[in-house]
């Protein structure tokens, strides 16, 4: 599925957009964009798997407040640097 | 004419760390004219920044953003190109903990190149045994049964967090190390970080209900003179502090500071020559502990009789209005002859003194956030 990409988490990307990447819950896809991109999940899941404080992901616009929602019928996810400027 | 920074000939070059970024300064071979190059990682909060002794084409560079977690930079050719840890330090998944941020780098001893311990917020000891791109726990301090009740909550602690800093490996022993912590105190393992003791008899720690307690100190800034490893200062948020080991009870060597003044700070700089020789940058430490300047008046102090005296150090810098903070990794010396003392304030100003500190000069201004100054 389509992944977009923030511009702070773009270093990990070479600059792309947005990736795909696949897994059947959005832990099992950040694995896979992990795989694809090292280092680009401990920037935004902290070492108890917990969704760091300004990062948010959205499921086709849902947001999700953790990584176990399924993605089985997912199209796109978004991930969002929130509220952290200045 | 003032001799190059170090015994190899290389000009002195300042690592600043700011809340913005990493910048260098460089200086010319008298170290009148200096060069401000950068920004690396710009809109990066860098804690820190520093050169290995052992080989000083490496720097390593602690950051995160205000989105992204904590991460620890690497560069094998000083500073051109960067690489990022493939496993930055964080704590055992399920110990319920979070490294907020890296905060205070050290390089192993000598005889271990390679080897490097970075200090975290909360207070975390990590080592590195591959350069830093590889990062483990010290178990002996990270999963002590006594850490809690050293250190606090996780949430306690200073403005930005509490911090293990000051990582000092004794140069004769590299089993032999010291780590201070805000809050806990400073603490010593003969063992390599397996076990760990409390090393603050003699410190004040008068916000507590004890005032004299084993641990709990705030260290701000604990220095291992490197020609004299029995010999270890402090500057406390109680005080300035010497110890002289095997001596166990530290001396209190802030009380000759004028009372108008203080003896309240943040860094602690060491003569990197003469054990008798450190500066301290007094703040404001009194009511609702302001730290800036004392008066907006700020001055450089100098010991040159290991803290029985002190002597105050302001030509150049601003005499009135100039209302000054100084973190504790943010004031450094060089290895030149006479030394060369320097220091960043959080309203992002560089001075530097090329005479051990009895002049001094702005070397770069307008600046981020100044969180650390290091020679390299």
């Amino acid at each position: 599925m389509r992944v977009l990409i923030p511009g702070p988490l773009r270093d990990y990307t070479a600059n792309a957009a947005s990736v795909s990447a696949d897994g059947l819950t959005l832990g099992a896809l950040l694995a896979d964009l992990d795989r694809q991109f090292p280092g680009l999940r401990f920037r935004i899941i902290d070492e108890q798997g917990r969704i760091r404080r300004h990062i948010k992901f959205f499921v086709d616009g849902i947001q999700a407040g953790d990584l176990n929602p399924p993605l089985d019928t997912a199209r796109e996810i978004m991930i969002v640097c929130a509220l952290s400027g200045g | 004419m003032a001799k190059l920074d170090n015994a190899r000939g290389r000009r002195a070059t300042l690592l600043i760390a700011t809340r913005k970024g990493l910048w260098q300064l460089n200086a010319d071979a008298a170290r009148r004219v200096w060069r401000l190059t950068g920004p690396h990682f710009l809109g990066h909060v860098v804690h820190h920044c520093i050169a290995d002794p052992r080989d000083s084409k490496i720097l390593l560079a602690a950051a995160r953003t205000g989105h992204l977690g904590p991460t620890v930079f690497r560069s094998s050719d000083r500073g051109r190109t960067w690489h990022e840890a493939k496993r930055p330090p964080a704590f055992r998944e399920g110990s319920g903990r979070v490294v907020d941020h890296s905060f205070w780098l050290a390089p192993g001893h000598a005889s271990e190149p390679g080897t490097w311990y970075v200090g975290t917020s909360p207070q975390g000891l990590f080592r590195s045994e591959d350069g830093g791109a590889t990062w483990d726990g010290v178990d002996g301090f990270n999963e002590h049964p006594m850490r809690k009740a050293w250190c606090g909550g996780d949430k306690d602690g200073t403005p930005d967090g509490p911090k293990l800093h000051s990582i000092l490996i004794d140069p004769r022993d590299r089993n032999h190390m010291y780590i201070g912590m805000s809050s806990g105190g400073v603490f010593e393992s003969a063992n390599a970080g397996a076990d760990w003791r409390a090393l603050n008899a003699g410190v004040k720690a008068d916000f507590l209900p004890e005032p004299t307690p084993e641990f709990g100190h705030d260290p701000h800034c604990v220095r291992l003179h490197p020609v004299m490893p029995d010999r270890l200062y402090q500057q406390n948020h109680c005080g300035i502090y010497r110890l002289d080991r095997p001596a166990e009870r530290w001396q209190d060597i802030g009380t000759s500071m004028p009372k108008s003044v203080g003896n309240i700070g943040f860094p602690m700089v060491l003569h990197p020559r003469d054990p008798d020789t450190v500066w301290v940058f007094p703040m404001d430490g009194t009511k609702v502990w302001p730290r800036t300047a004392p008066a907006g008046k700020p001055a450089v102090y100098r010991s040159v009789n290991a803290g029985k005296t002190w002597q105050r150090q302001a030509a150049g810098l601003p005499k009135t209005q100039a209302w000054l903070t100084v973190k504790r990794q943010a004031m450094t010396s060089d290895h030149g002859s006479p030394v060369g003392v320097y220091f960043g304030t959080t309203s992002g100003s560089i001075w530097g003194s090329r005479d051990e500190g009895r002049t001094w000069k702005c070397l770069a201004a307008n600046l981020p956030h100044v969180y650390a100054v290091e020679s390299a």
